[in-house]
């Protein structure tokens, strides 16, 4: 790696460079000859899971067009290669938040409480599958949904119930919710107020990313144009009332769930994040009013060394984006802070133990990588939602490479291998040229519509099962290492009971409350969504007159429209 | 009837609300490069129609995937629905998560096969191939 | 007297008729003695054709369409051709996913196919599915080709009203004029109109049209769409049917039909006669001593098919159903055909 400096400094360089080059084709044409003759190597070509190739070996020549100040510079200073902040892990961990909700409200409650007291730092709600589409419990659509995959949030009350002595001012809450975060967001703040803490203190996370949702997860509800206005107000709102609150995290999870390489992860996040930057400005925003608020979210994928050098190389990119196309003058503007969950697609339904290993070497990559925030899946997750005991030993793993490994002592201590650098550069020169060719097409917003995120995303999924399948791709336990072995029977189950007493808990509250008054504060949302009007103001109010989740987003579905997969 | 054998046809569908659709563009990949005719419906398909398009279809399969939990409830509609539209030929079969306690009640149920994660994707075609000989 | 299938399908029953399609597409002779009934009580249904690159929005256009139609109180049937792929004979039918919201609708019947062999995406079994709808009573029938290269072009002989879709951003101005689709449009439709470029593709498109000289009374119009957002579509169904009364006031409604019937026979001959020349060249010996003969430059290509030609001509190529015989028609061991006989299949 060069270092800027005086000429004389730089010619010595090329001399130093050249001798290298001569030594290591002698290597080659000896040592390296030999040994090959002797063994040859495992494979004729090496590559990531995502295709990356990996050579044999890096060294300087590999970082020649690295420049130390310009590429990698200090914590906490652009373009923050090395860390989000100057001290890292030195001066406290990352937030360790386990993902967690399912059935009603008062059962996600007590899991929640449970974390908190094997030393959870922070919340992060799964909600079910109507709640994140906009239907409430007694819809015809959540049928067999309700409570399934989180927890079943419909109308205030579940909300009150669902943080029930929790105090909202000494956590940070991240939700994951999309099409309906406003809503969502909307309950935590009512819920917040009921508990006497103001909006100003609130911290935490709305996940309010709805273009992955159309490349990659499939919870939308609006067309594109829509929800972009709906994600604007609540940027704007979030930014006059809930400074401490990100307003989104833009998730490239997901894409890679969905089967995309960690380049393509890395680089369609990115490109949905100048969207939404895109979008702010043109609502009349000013890049330092709202960026140093964006949060990412990625995922912490097999390749050790691969996903080390993206999270490297994404907040690098980031950084470089923002101050040259964004111009951003804050730095805070420029910095890419991420959450990290390990892969749920990597985990076996074989020898489920065997996930434990898979969830630590992921952890550590991100921790390596220089993650905000983490979730390590649980053993059991590719059977079902995970028991009490799984999220246990899950969120030890974390506290193991927190507190035992060493690793969190220095910052982003892989800086300067030559392979995790020659990696950063080449992802982030992957990930330029899909930037390059999705705002050749007008952006991300027009790339999704015109479903190329998708194909490419799918093109890589199948490329991938191929690799597993043609057997070149080893997956422990499932196609090399097999046993035979008993199905696991005690897997978490939702009870159908639960659906019945969330139905029977919904039409109380719809008695109980005064209708009329819901639905007119219902009228003001559509009244705000067809104007110019922030939607936000209106829909506080109307969750708080008692107006339910599918209520709003049934009349803002009557007003926008619904999207349908392309 | 011409001396080639009739093409395979199958409808994959996703029923609920769940948009994890990898598995299930996987699988449609994967037959038809096994030389089937695969008609996809999409992710947030009711089993009202999923039913309605395999009649309309003509499949003699037809695949549902589900990651929510939500599968018994799903899956069995559409079997039912099937059988109510007079579509007696077609055989269903599944994948996702699904807890193996789950599967003797699916299969009584009428759902043929269930495919866990990690089936390589020629095992479900070379079961659709066998079970198609007796269409 | 109609048979008990066709009885059913007459009555709408859906299954029966989904069932007859697959059959049709699957080659089995008895569902031919069926599509003979049906033949006879089709040829009532307006059919649209649409054609126009991959990616141009087609699906998504049919599926407004099929909206607009609905509203009008017309029934619907669908044809969506996807490509058959070549390697593996499979084919990944993709195009019900944005007409799927239909499905619930009885008055609606989508209908995918695979090209299979055919070159146009526009095979025997697409005019099978056609004629069943058109029994079955759909008022309009919308016919989605596989939109590949210049094979689209086909469309035009089996549809009274043919939809050209161009969007932009796809080269779709420069393909257009290549691929000779510039003829065959009865509506040229600029889809996505809301992309900034869009404009230009209309300009170009104008300017190709330009000096195109009305057929059947009729000058193609240039329709902006945006099918995504609904915008646009509206228009587009005023115009086809406005297509339509204008090829019945200048009588060429016929005209249409009956070119129609020209593209589905000749289609349906030259089908046959491809299978017959194939199994030929595969199962008599003659063809692999001319391969040889060519290969040493013994003969050339024009005289060598020349002779064949006449020699097979002079012998009657049983229809396509006959294949299963397995006699081919050089053999001493088979009996020749009756010609009679040969007329069946078609």
């Amino acid at each position: 790696m060069k270092i800027k400096s005086a000429n004389k400094h730089r010619s010595a360089g090329a001399n130093s460079e050249a001798k290298l080059r001569s030594r290591m084709r002698r290597w080659e044409a000896g040592a390296l000859k030999n040994s090959l003759a002797r063994l040859p190597e495992r494979r004729a070509r090496f590559a990531s899971d995502s295709g990356t190739e990996i050579k044999r070996l890096y060294t300087p020549l590999d970082l020649r067009k690295n420049d130390y100040l310009r590429d990698l510079g200090f914590p906490g200073e652009p373009p923050f290669t090395r860390g989000a902040q100057p001290t890292m892990y030195r001066g406290r961990f990352w937030t360790m938040r386990q993902y967690a909700g399912f059935g009603t409200a008062r059962e996600t409650n007590l899991r929640y409480r449970y974390l908190l007291k094997h030393g959870q730092t922070g919340l992060s709600v799964a909600f079910d599958l109507p709640t994140q589409i906009g239907y409430d419990s007694d819809h015809a659509l959540a049928e067999g949904e309700v409570g399934k995959v989180g927890v079943a949030i419909s109308t205030l009350q579940d909300a009150e119930e669902l943080f029930r002595g929790i105090p909202l001012d000494k956590v940070s809450t991240s939700m994951t919710i999309n099409s309906t975060a406003a809503v969502l967001l909307a309950m935590y703040i009512a819920v917040a107020e009921k508990q006497g803490v103001r909006t100003e203190a609130l911290q935490g996370t709305i996940q309010n990313d709805i273009l992955k949702e159309y490349a990659a997860r499939g919870t939308y509800i609006y067309p594109p144009g829509a929800s972009m206005r709906i994600i604007t107000d609540i940027f704007d709102f979030c930014r006059r009332r809930l400074p401490r609150f990100n307003p989104i995290s833009i998730s490239g999870y997901h894409i890679r769930e969905a089967g995309s390489s960690a380049v393509q992860e890395a680089a369609f996040t990115i490109a949905n994040g100048i969207a939404y930057v895109e979008a702010a400005l043109k609502a009349g925003m000013d890049v330092d009013e709202f960026a140093s608020r964006l949060s990412f979210f990625f995922n912490a994928h097999n390749n050790f060394l691969e996903e080390t050098a993206k999270f490297r190389a994404a907040r690098r990119l980031w950084g470089r984006i923002m101050s040259e196309r964004f111009r951003a003058r804050d730095p805070k503007s420029c910095v890419l802070r991420f959450h990290a969950q390990t892969a749920g697609c990597t985990l076996t339904a074989q020898q489920p133990d065997n996930n434990i290993v898979r969830v630590a070497v992921q952890a550590m990559a991100a921790v390596m990588g220089g993650a905000q925030s983490l979730h390590t899946n649980s053993r059991d997750e590719a059977l079902a939602l995970p028991t009490e005991d799984s999220v246990r030993i899950a969120l030890r793993t974390q506290q193991i490479i927190a507190h035992e490994s060493g690793v969190a002592d220095t910052v982003d201590p892989l800086a300067g291998s030559y392979a995790v650098e020659a990696l950063t550069d080449e992802i982030e020169a992957g990930a330029r040229k899909y930037l390059k060719k999705i705002d050749s097409m007008g952006g991300a917003v027009k790339a999704i519509e015109a479903g190329y995120m998708q194909a490419e995303i799918a093109d890589s999924a199948y490329r991938h099962q191929l690799a597993v399948e043609k057997g070149g791709r080893v997956v422990v336990g499932v196609n090399r290492f097999e046993t035979a072995e008993q199905p696991v029977n005690k897997v978490l189950r939702v009870s159908p009971a639960l659906e019945r007493e969330q139905r029977r808990k919904l039409a109380a509250f719809r008695k109980k409350r005064n209708s009329r008054k819901a639905l007119e504060a219902v009228e003001k949302v559509r009244d705000a969504a067809a104007g110019t009007d922030n939607v936000m103001p209106p829909i506080l109010e109307a969750v708080k007159a008692g107006a339910t989740l599918g209520e709003i987003s049934d009349a803002l579905r009557q007003l926008f429209g619904e999207h349908r997969e392309i | 009837m011409n001396s080639k054998k009739r093409k395979i046809r199958v409808l994959i569908a996703k029923p609920g609300l769940d948009g994890h659709d990898r598995g299930a563009k996987v699988v449609v990949r994967a037959l038809r490069d096994a030389g089937m005719e695969v008609i996809y419906t999409g992710i947030r398909q009711t089993p009202e129609a999923i039913a309605g398009a395999a009649v309309q279809e003509g499949v003699d399969f037809v695949g549902l995937s589900c990651l929510s939990g939500a599968h018994n409830h799903l899956f069995t509609k559409v079997v039912k629905l099937l059988r109510a539209k007079g579509a007696r030929g077609v055989t269903v079969f599944a994948g996702g998560i699904i807890p193996a306690s789950d599967i003797p009640g699916l299969k009584k149920a009428g759902v043929k096969a269930i495919f866990p994660p990690g089936t390589p994707t020629r095992d479900i075609a070379q079961w659709l191939r066998a079970a198609a000989k007796h269409l | 007297m109609n048979s008990l299938i066709v009885r059913r399908i007459l009555r709408g029953d859906v299954g029966a008729a989904a069932r007859l399609m697959r059959d049709l597409d699957d080659e089995l002779p008895s569902a031919r003695s069926a599509l003979k009934e049906l033949y006879a009580r089709a040829g009532r249904a307006h059919v649209v054709g649409i054609t126009g690159s991959p990616g141009a929005g087609k699906s998504t256009l049919a599926d407004k369409l099929v909206e607009a139609a609905r509203k009008g109180g017309k029934s619907v049937g669908v044809v969506a051709v996807d490509p058959t792929s070549p390697f593996s004979g499979g084919a990944v039918l993709g195009d019900r996913i944005r007409m799927q919201r239909h499905t619930a609708d009885p008055g609606v019947f989508i209908r995918s196919l695979a090209a299979r062999g055919s070159l146009g995406g526009l095979s025997r079994s697409v005019f099978d599915t056609v004629t069943v709808l058109d029994a079955m009573g759909k008022d309009l029938i919308i016919l989605e080709t596989a939109g590949v290269g210049q094979d689209g072009v086909k469309v035009a002989g089996a549809a009274h009203t043919v939809l050209v879709v161009l969007s932009p951003g796809q080269g779709d101005d420069i393909q257009a004029l290549k691929a000779g689709i510039l003829e065959i449009g009865d509506i040229y439709v600029v889809n996505k109109c809301d992309r900034k470029d869009s404009e230009q593709l209309t300009r170009s498109l104008g300017l190709a049209l330009e000096g195109t000289s009305p057929r059947d009374g009729w000058t193609p119009p240039i329709i902006k769409t945006a099918a995504v957002l609904g915008r646009g579509t509206r228009e587009l169904v005023d115009v086809i049917n406005e297509h339509r009364s204008t090829l019945v006031r200048a009588g060429a409604w016929e005209r249409r039909s009956l070119n129609m019937a020209r593209t589905a026979f000749m289609e349906l001959l030259e089908t046959g006669l491809r299978g017959f020349i194939n199994e030929e060249c595969e199962r008599g010996k003659d063809c692999r001593k001319i391969f040889g003969d060519l290969a040493a430059r013994k003969t050339d290509p024009y005289s060598a098919a020349k002779t064949t030609l006449r020699k097979l001509l002079s012998k009657s190529p049983p229809p396509p159903s006959f294949k299963k015989r397995g006699c081919p028609p050089f053999s001493k061991a088979c009996p020749p055909v009756p010609r009679r006989r040969g007329r069946r299949g078609i």
